[in-house]
């Protein structure tokens, strides 16, 4: 008897929860269509999204390489430039704020950490674009200001993943340093670097790719890379012009997505 | 043979180690280790025969009490003291301990880091009389071969020998091995129980060994010490040992020893 | 005493010079290709930080200026992943080399879904506005194209994995392929697929947060006012806001994520 009872008890409960929940669900997406304050499309839509189109499937081929330096080539390479400067300063950035960041002791609290963790949750959340702009303040238009941008936004996140892997290292080597009669840098040299190394040097081939993508857009800023020649093709609509750079854009990164990933295997 | 008159290398004063959760590790040690002895502790695990081992070279900070290595205290030891203390005492542990990603020769070359200004080890820049003392050391264990492999690509008994060789360039007086046959098969225990009986009678160190296996402890050691819930409850020269005493330090049910 | 032969890679340490020296080549032609200026960095950081000294005194009373942009914000990325989601199911059950035993199908439509993740955030909403106009229907394009890349990857590994033992024997019973797909694959995934449509929801909220600086809806647009202004004490709010909400949806999502597992 009283095992039914219990049952039936838990069973409302349970069915409570799930109608709480359903309920939940459908008051956030009536809030999320109906409070949106949609716009009317524009009359032109359905014919600019065939330009679009056509201007993929005719693209601008003289663009590819014109031998002034304006050309996809040339700003596709500066992308890439951006990218790889801006990753390589935050991956320098990045080891400092790591070691800050990681904790010593699992589930132990610490203010120290935490308060690094903290500074890395911010600069990962604040907008790469108004680094940028930020950015272009100090040093003027072009690809500076991306590389600075990148640089700085990308340590919130690799300093996040650095951390981590400095949490999973081994105790042990550095044991047995302390123990031949080593001090602290001994330590460091001998046995926590060679660990964390190889795990840095992955983490930051995978910042790379996105970093790559990011900066194709930096450009929409005024931050160097083709972001510039696209917004203003988008913006003077030429589809040719458009259609060769996204085909660019999207063999440029499946390029640079397969080596990163080849070499992130050659060091895992 | 011990002989009586030698001043111990290890001298243990009234040690007791209480963790941070207020368990209690060692309750009132009191040992003395002569030069030249291979000593081999027993006991149930958590019978605090790991604690005691870190706390004779510091890697555990003791609560009350003393360790002397060689007449000098490393309980009270800072600094550049503490480190050249602990370069006199070279330790093998049960999961070796070695940077798997690097290779044998820089793990063995670690053993000499005690003798080297931070800036010259840290360039690698390491004279050639330690790398020969290095080679060495593998030719001893018998994998000079693998002298320039990393360790991750060495079997568990010889990434435990490697550890051995470290021990051998370290040239300390004294050798503690904490469980150091635990992950080793038997065949691999052997050998590396070897390594440590060739550093004993060959070169004259001490050693201090914790072991599992009763087997392995008779076989070794010259005296056995044996150690329950934190207290030393038993400690005899290895000729007046008998399996009853033995099978006594770990049945608990005994009458050896100082019990209270 | 008998030393192996160290190969040439060995004794000079080739792999790690090697990878050395090519980085240091690439850094310094990328560099050279660039023409960064760093003395240009330090000779006008105190600009840098007159900017920063200005974002350090918010302008709180626009503060309530900022609460309905940011709502709409979080519908953009809300109605976003969810057309994502609905449109990712299909595509990943067909890419899925476990259901579609097709390679030729299955590779399709994978280069396809590859193609699409290439594609930025923010150059989908560029694109978006010109076709549809200025305004949050671009956004929610942009974001369910862009959250539509993201899941239907998660997915198909994800249906990759699991056991092919009951997708074996609805087909063994006679069973037709959707219901292979309804009563083997779903029920097995569908913890794990809510899980990933959470943090994919994370990513959304922050994408859309900017999306609008090119006139795609949310509060991007008030960011890219303020900015154009030099009102920075204004950017300093809508920043501070854009880090509460980012911030709030990550805990809250990764509290409903550890609770699924």
């Amino acid at each position: 008897m009283m095992g039914s009872i219990q049952h039936r008890s838990a069973g409302v409960w349970h069915r409570t929860r799930s109608w709480f929940w359903g309920l939940l669900i459908v008051i956030v997406y009536v809030w999320g269509i109906f409070g949106i304050n949609f716009s009317k499309i524009q009359s032109s839509a359905g014919a600019v999204t065939k330009a679009v189109l056509m201007g993929i499937i005719h693209p601008d081929w003289h663009y590819v390489y014109q031998g002034n330096g304006e050309d996809l080539v040339s700003v596709m390479l500066q992308t890439l430039a951006i990218a790889f400067v801006g990753t390589i300063i935050s991956a320098r950035i990045s080891i400092p704020f790591a070691f800050w960041a990681a904790k010593r002791r699992r589930h132990h609290f610490s203010v120290l950490s935490t308060s690094g963790r903290i500074v890395l949750a911010v600069v990962r959340t604040f907008p790469e674009i108004v680094l940028a702009i930020m950015f272009i303040k100090a040093v003027g238009p072009g690809a500076f200001a991306g590389v600075l941008a990148l640089g700085v936004h990308s340590v919130g996140m690799l300093g996040k993943l650095f951390a981590e892997s400095i949490e999973a290292i081994d105790a042990g080597p550095g044991e047995s340093i302390l123990s031949v009669g080593g001090n602290a840098v001994n330590g460091l040299v001998f046995a926590t670097l060679p660990q964390v190394l190889p795990a840095f040097a992955s983490y930051s081939l995978y910042r790379f790719e996105i970093s790559v993508r990011s900066a194709t857009i930096l450009g929409m800023v005024g931050a160097g890379g083709v972001g510039t020649p696209l917004l203003f093709a988008i913006q003077t609509r030429s589809w040719n012009r458009v259609g060769i750079i996204l085909i660019g854009i999207i063999i440029t990164v499946t390029i640079i997505d397969y080596l990163s990933g080849w070499l992130r295997k050659q060091l895992g | 043979m011990t002989k009586p008159e030698l001043k111990p290398v290890i001298d243990v004063q009234h040690v007791s180690k209480i963790y941070d959760n207020g368990t209690s590790g060692l309750s009132d040690i009191n040992l003395q280790v002569k030069p030249g002895e291979f000593v081999v502790i027993v006991g149930l695990s958590g019978a605090g025969k790991s604690t005691l081992m870190r706390s004779l070279n510091r890697l555990h900070q003791v609560t009350e009490g003393h360790v002397l290595i060689d007449g000098r205290s490393i309980t009270e030891a800072k600094g550049r003291n503490l480190r050249q203390l602990r370069r006199d005492v070279a330790m093998i542990f049960q999961n070796f301990n070695l940077v798997k990603q690097s290779t044998v020769l820089r793990n063995v070359l670690a053993g000499r880091l005690g003798y080297y200004p931070t800036w010259q080890s840290s360039l690698g820049l390491f004279k050639e009389a330690d790398k020969q003392r290095a080679y060495k050391a593998l030719e001893r264990v018998n994998l000079l071969d693998k002298v320039y492999q990393r360790v991750d690509q060495l079997s568990g008994g010889q990434q435990q020998r490697v550890a051995v060789a470290r021990a051998f360039v370290q040239d300390p007086k004294i050798v503690l091995a904490d469980e150091p046959t635990a992950s080793l098969d038997p065949k691999t225990a052997h050998l590396v129980m070897n390594d440590l009986k060739s550093m004993n009678q060959e070169l004259g160190k001490t050693v201090v060994a914790n072991l599992h296996s009763v087997a392995l402890a008779k076989e070794y050691a010259t005296r056995i010490i044996g150690l329950r819930a934190g207290r030393i409850v038993y400690d005899e020269s290895i000729q007046n040992v008998t399996d009853a005493d033995l099978a006594d330090i770990y049945n608990g049910d005994s009458s050896v020893g100082e019990r209270q | 005493m008998k030393l192996p032969k160290q190969t040439i890679v060995q004794r000079f340490h080739i792999r790690f010079f090697g990878s050395l020296i090519i980085l240091l080549g690439l850094l310094i032609a990328s560099n050279n290709f660039l023409k960064l200026d760093f003395s240009a960095l330090v000779q006008n950081f105190d600009q840098f930080l007159a900017l920063f000294k200005e974002m350090m005194h918010p302008d709180w009373k626009s503060a309530p200026f900022v609460v309905q942009p940011m709502l709409e914000t979080i519908q953009m990325a809300l109605i976003g992943t969810t057309l994502g989601t609905l449109l990712a199911i299909p595509a990943a059950i067909v890419a899925a080399r476990n259901v579609v035993t097709n390679k030729w199908i299955t590779g399709f439509v994978r280069i396809i879904f590859n193609m699409i993740r290439t594609l930025p955030d923010l150059l989908l909403a560029a694109l978006f506005v010109a076709i549809v106009g200025i305004g949050p229907y671009a956004g929610v394009l942009t974001l369910t194209i862009f959250s539509f890349g993201m899941i239907t990857k998660l997915f198909y590994e994800c249906i990759e994995t699991i056991d092919n033992g009951p997708l074996e024997a609805i087909l063994a019973t006679g069973g037709k392929r959707s219901a292979m797909v309804m009563f083997a694959i779903l029920p097995q995934v569908s913890s794990r697929f809510i899980s990933y449509i959470l943090y994919t929801f994370e990513i959304n909220v922050r994408a859309s947060t900017v999306l609008g600086y090119l006139g795609a809806g949310g509060i991007g647009q008030q960011l890219q006012t303020s900015l154009s202004q030099f009102r920075y004490d204004q950017t300093a709010v809508i920043i501070l806001a854009i880090l509460i909400v980012v911030l709030a949806i990550d805990g809250l999502s990764n509290f409903a994520r550890e609770r699924l597992q």
